[in-house]
């Protein structure tokens, strides 16, 4: 079998054994970049070189008797809203197509001193927004499992480049399902840690009470152990939690005995394909035959958690937005003009569509007159959405569903509707606006062949127990040893 | 209520925001759709809610004042797309 169609869980072991080194590995996954991502679109920079060198330090350090930390010289791709100093980092915009950060994200820094070699920057829907990663302002990236599909979005490069071997892990960032809804249409696993699990500091912000960065592998135990990288305490960003980080994968192999699945009503309503739901009832029936419970539970007003995140994560970013500014950083207008329209046409020139939107949106959410029918209005209801799942998890430990209402869809299919396009995201937003864990795991495929993600979520800072529970039913079914054609 | 051509100029203006004839023309629409979904939350009983601006209970977050070293200026200037000596350039404010 080819090395790059390996699992992170199955090369850092033979890495340490020197079975491989370093280099041929990373040699091996940019050859493979070089042959299949031109159709792929997952990378927005890859710089062979910078890779080889960094994999060179890391056999070098490995011959040294040094120890190799827990990635031992694996290849990891980066979402490009990630600094990496003197690495270009543009949020796949036009304001940002010649920044190049003075400054390493702290889970960067984290992959690098885990023994990990960063391996490009990837493919995303213009800073974070979008549900495709058609909103690039640079490319199209494609579905691994159909090149006329979708990846999803925002991370659609992140998790393109490991569905379609071109890395055995990659980092992406979740604001309202930017992991897992791309893990669940490429068929890879995707974990959104709980809000200030891992820091944030470098990843530019979209909005800053929700955005999360987190780990795509092809399995969970290779998810867990980039999660155990990069978790943990930053004083650089005041949210981020000071609590011991748990050692993950000692305990994901041990089944959770007594386990307890949730099931909510509303998951299964209207919009859901039945293709999909065929293939989450699957992965319930699978829980059960390994002796858990299923518990039917209610999130009553998650009907409204669309409306309540599309206020909360706009205003947000209309303000966090508001930074690019013509002067600082980012595209400046060629036009000469007086300071206010200096700011009105660089942004105007620089921005794409979707980004425009959600400004204005947020903007509108925030201005006099409106902030308390809207803004405010969709912080009592995200209240009330916490408290709903505060409830769910005094019954479940796990709460299980769809990632996404549908498989992959087509190319240009959605994008002309941003509504419909913000309604695939109706399963993840929620546990965004708590603040909670969540993870997409493959759960099957439909009758064309695309896969489909099963989505397990569980109280804030409890990942142990939402990655044992997610390696029990891939255990149990292996869904995630597919690999797509040609990859 | 409906959002008209005219309140989405004045969220531009708010938010600087240039936008051509034609965006306003296929914004404006798009917007009035998005803002009618979103005005279903005013179906949502919220009566004695308090707002929640951040799902962990954090407070102030205190550090010691220690002096520590910051980015050379060089460094923060290099993303700039126009500089005058140490200082980022604009157009002049005043005439």
């Amino acid at each position: 079998m080819s090395l790059t169609r390996l699992p992170a869980s199955e090369l850092v072991p033979m890495l340490r054994r020197g079975e491989v080194s370093s280099r041929q590995l990373c040699r091996a996954f940019l050859d493979a970049a070089s042959a299949r991502d031109p159709v792929l679109g997952a990378f927005l920079h890859l710089d062979a070189d910078a890779v080889l060198a960094a994999a060179d330090a890391a056999d070098a350090s490995r011959a040294r008797g040094e120890a190799a930390g827990l990635l031992a010289g694996l290849p990891v791709a980066i979402k490009d809203n990630l600094c990496q100093r003197g690495v270009p980092t543009t949020c796949a915009s036009r304001m940002l197509a010649n920044f190049k950060p003075p400054y390493t994200a702290h889970v960067v820094e984290r992959v690098i001193a885990g023994g990990g070699v960063p391996f490009g920057k990837t493919n995303l829907d213009e800073f974070a927004m979008g549900s495709s990663t058609e909103n690039s302002a640079f490319k199209t990236t494609r579905n691994p499992w159909d090149h006329e599909r979708i990846p999803g979005g925002s991370s659609g490069g992140s998790a393109a480049a490991v569905a379609g071997c071109l890395a055995p892990l990659s980092l992406g960032s979740d604001t309202g399902g930017s992991i897992r809804q791309p893990a669940s249409l490429c068929g890879i696993v995707g974990l959104k840690p709980s809000y200030g699990r891992v820091s944030r500091y470098g990843l530019v912000a979209f909005a800053s009470s929700l955005d999360q960065v987190g780990p795509f592998a092809h399995d969970v135990t290779g998810a867990a152990m980039l999660l155990q990288v990069v978790a943990g305490h930053d004083r650089r960003d005041s949210t981020s939690v000071d609590l011991p980080v748990p050692d993950y994968l000692s305990t994901l192999d041990q089944p959770l005995a007594g386990l307890r699945v949730g099931v909510a009503r509303e998951f299964f309503g209207p919009g859901l394909d039945p293709e999909v739901e065929k293939a989450v009832r699957g992965a319930l029936d699978a829980y059960k035959s390994l002796g858990a419970s299923i518990v039917e539970v209610g999130l009553p007003t998650s009907p409204h958690a669309v409306a309540t995140y599309y206020l909360v994560a706009t205003a947000e970013a209309s303000s966090n937005l508001a930074r690019y500014d013509g002067v600082h950083y980012g595209h400046r207008t060629a036009e000469k003009t007086n300071l206010i329209d200096l700011y009105c046409k660089s942004r105007g020139e620089a921005f794409g569509a979707e980004v425009k939107r959600r400004i204005m949106l947020g903007t509108y959410a925030l201005s006099s007159g409106y902030i308390d029918a809207y803004y405010t209005k969709a912080l009592k209801a995200r209240r009330l959405i916490l408290e709903d799942f505060n409830k769910v998890f005094a019954q479940c430990d796990v709460l299980a569903g769809p990632t996404s209402p549908t498989a992959a869809f087509k190319l240009g299919e959605k994008s002309s509707d941003p509504l419909s396009m913000y309604l695939s995201d109706i399963y993840t937003i929620s546990c965004n606006l708590a603040g909670i864990a969540g993870i997409s795991i493959p759960c099957g495929f439909t009758a064309s062949g695309l896969p489909v993600g099963l989505q397990l979520q569980a109280p804030a800072m409890a990942e142990e127990t939402l990655l044992r529970a997610a390696r029990m039913h891939e255990k149990a079914t292996g869904w995630h040893t597919r690999r797509p054609a040609g990859a | 209520m409906k959002l008209t051509e005219e309140q989405v100029r004045w969220v531009a203006h708010l938010a600087r925001l240039e936008l051509s004839a034609a965006e306003l023309a296929a914004l404006t629409p798009q917007m009035a759709a998005i803002v009618a979904y979103v005005d279903q939350l005013g179906q949502l009983d919220t009566s004695g809610v308090e707002p929640l601006s951040h799902a962990l209970p954090l407070s102030n977050v205190f550090r010691e004042d220690e002096v520590s070293p910051s980015l050379p200026v060089a460094e923060a200037l290099a993303n700039a797309p126009r500089k005058l000596g140490d200082c980022y350039a604009v157009p002049a404010v005043l005439d």
